[in-house]
């Protein structure tokens, strides 16, 4: 006979693992949570057992604190956990899925409870306190999950940053920032180091910041594309906007933002014949060479 | 006491701050420079600030004001080789140094100087010839 007071959950728990484990996995593997395409039956197999006897040790060895989930005697079953939450958020497990491999062991753990005990107050202890657990460790292995992701996110945003401002050399002296997508505070930071970097990598005395793919300029926008500008001069280079949408001249003028500081142009051609021109350069036409041929003249009539 | 050497160039002053400025000596600077371009009736100021790591506000009212300063005293300002950081600090802390010509180096810089010497040159003479 058990002393009042002291858990019978350890013993049971060790004594009938094999069970425990076997229907859990039963359920596991009935339950629509388990998508067979995203993980083998093996790595179930091998993450269940793995878990379940981190758990019994950890509840054989904690005794009084075994509703308390930080303490060291948990430190095993919390890094199983999070690592089995990682790996399955990567998997592309949605977080039910992911806790459900947690709530789905309480099933086979409360039958043998009611099968062992018979005691019907100490039942229900014993129940609680699995329940108790079990519930934290779902709400770890959500938590975990949830971090993960917000990690790829984190990691996403990062690479598209990157990806998204280049600085081109049109000529030299002359460099072209095609901006592409919404400006916001942290992007505008990018452009602007990674723009004047350039201006002194190359020593450019013009910079063309292209804004055909910004998809829309509020007062905010504009006062980032100010700031570039301003310190652009500010290095000794030149700034010109090119590539403002009729909308977009509109909304500028409603808004009342004053670009009369900057020189502005409507497309990148004409910024860039502009920027020749203070360089003392020029485009011109060959005399002798043909003309480009049609597409139209070139296909049979 | 440390002092930023000024030096002369023909009819410009060449200034180049090659340690980090603090409040005293930028006073200094400003009250040596509009010495001697008073001293020597200098039409131009070059300030290179391209080891310059660190501003402040301080540091870039400083440089507005001896660009304003020059100008009193006939001498274009142009400031040279601002770093990057350093322009990005001034911009965030709302000085964007409006009066203050800018060139990405000394060459330009001294290029800038000569083309409006040769401007001002230029105009003196139509004053003289009426």
């Amino acid at each position: 006979m058990p002393i009042s007071g002291q858990s019978q959950l350890p013993a049971i728990l060790r004594e009938h693992q094999r069970d425990i484990l076997a229907e859990w996995m039963r359920l596991q593997l009935a339950s629509v949570a388990t998508r067979r395409e995203l993980i083998s039956e093996s790595d179930l197999q091998r993450e269940s057992s793995e878990f379940l006897n981190a758990l019994i040790r950890a509840a054989d060895s904690g005794g009084a604190n075994r509703t308390d989930l930080s303490g060291s005697s948990w430190q095993q079953v919390r890094e199983i956990l999070e690592r089995i939450s990682r790996t399955r958020a990567q998997l592309g497990f949605s977080p039910s899925e992911t806790a459900t491999f947690v709530f789905s062991l309480k099933q086979p753990i409360f039958d043998r409870l009611r099968r062992e005990i018979m005691d019907a107050t100490s039942l229900a202890d014993e129940t609680w306190s699995v329940t108790a657990t079990l519930d934290a460790l779902g709400l770890m292995t959500t938590e975990s999950y949830q971090k993960r992701r917000e990690a790829i996110i984190t990691q996403q945003q990062q690479e598209m940053l990157e990806l998204s401002t280049p600085v081109v050399t049109l000529w030299r002296g002359i460099l072209a920032l095609p901006l592409i997508g919404t400006l916001d505070s942290a992007r505008t930071q990018i452009v602007m180091e990674s723009l004047l970097q350039r201006i002194v990598e190359t020593g450019s005395l013009i910079a063309v910041l292209d804004i055909t793919g910004v998809p829309t300029v509020d007062t905010l926008v504009a006062q980032h594309l100010l700031k570039t500008v301003a310190a652009a001069r500010l290095m000794g280079a030149d700034c010109i906007i090119s590539g403002i949408r009729p909308q977009i001249a509109q909304t500028i003028v409603h808004l009342g933002v004053d670009l009369n500081s900057v020189t502005t142009k409507a497309t990148l051609a004409d910024a860039f014949a502009i920027a020749l021109t203070r360089l003392g350069l020029g485009v011109t036409t060959v005399a002798s060479h043909p003309k480009p041929a049609v597409p139209d003249s070139a296909s049979p009539a | 006491m440390e002092r930023i050497p000024i030096l002369k160039m023909g009819a410009f002053l060449l200034v180049s701050i090659q340690v980090d400025m603090h409040d005293q000596l930028a006073m200094q600077l400003q009250d040596d420079l509009t010495n001697r371009i008073a001293e020597t009736g200098a039409h131009g100021v070059l300030i290179d600030i391209s080891a310059l790591e660190i501003v402040d506000s301080f540091i870039g009212r400083m440089l507005g004001n001896i660009a304003a300063m020059s100008r009193v005293l006939d001498a274009h300002t142009v400031v040279v080789g601002m770093r990057p950081a350093v322009a990005i600090t001034l911009v965030e802390l709302g000085m964007s140094l409006a009066g203050v010509r800018t060139a990405l180096n000394v060459e330009q810089g001294m290029d800038m100087l000569s083309a409006s010497a040769d401007a001002a040159a230029g105009r003196g003479n139509v004053h003289v010839n009426n």
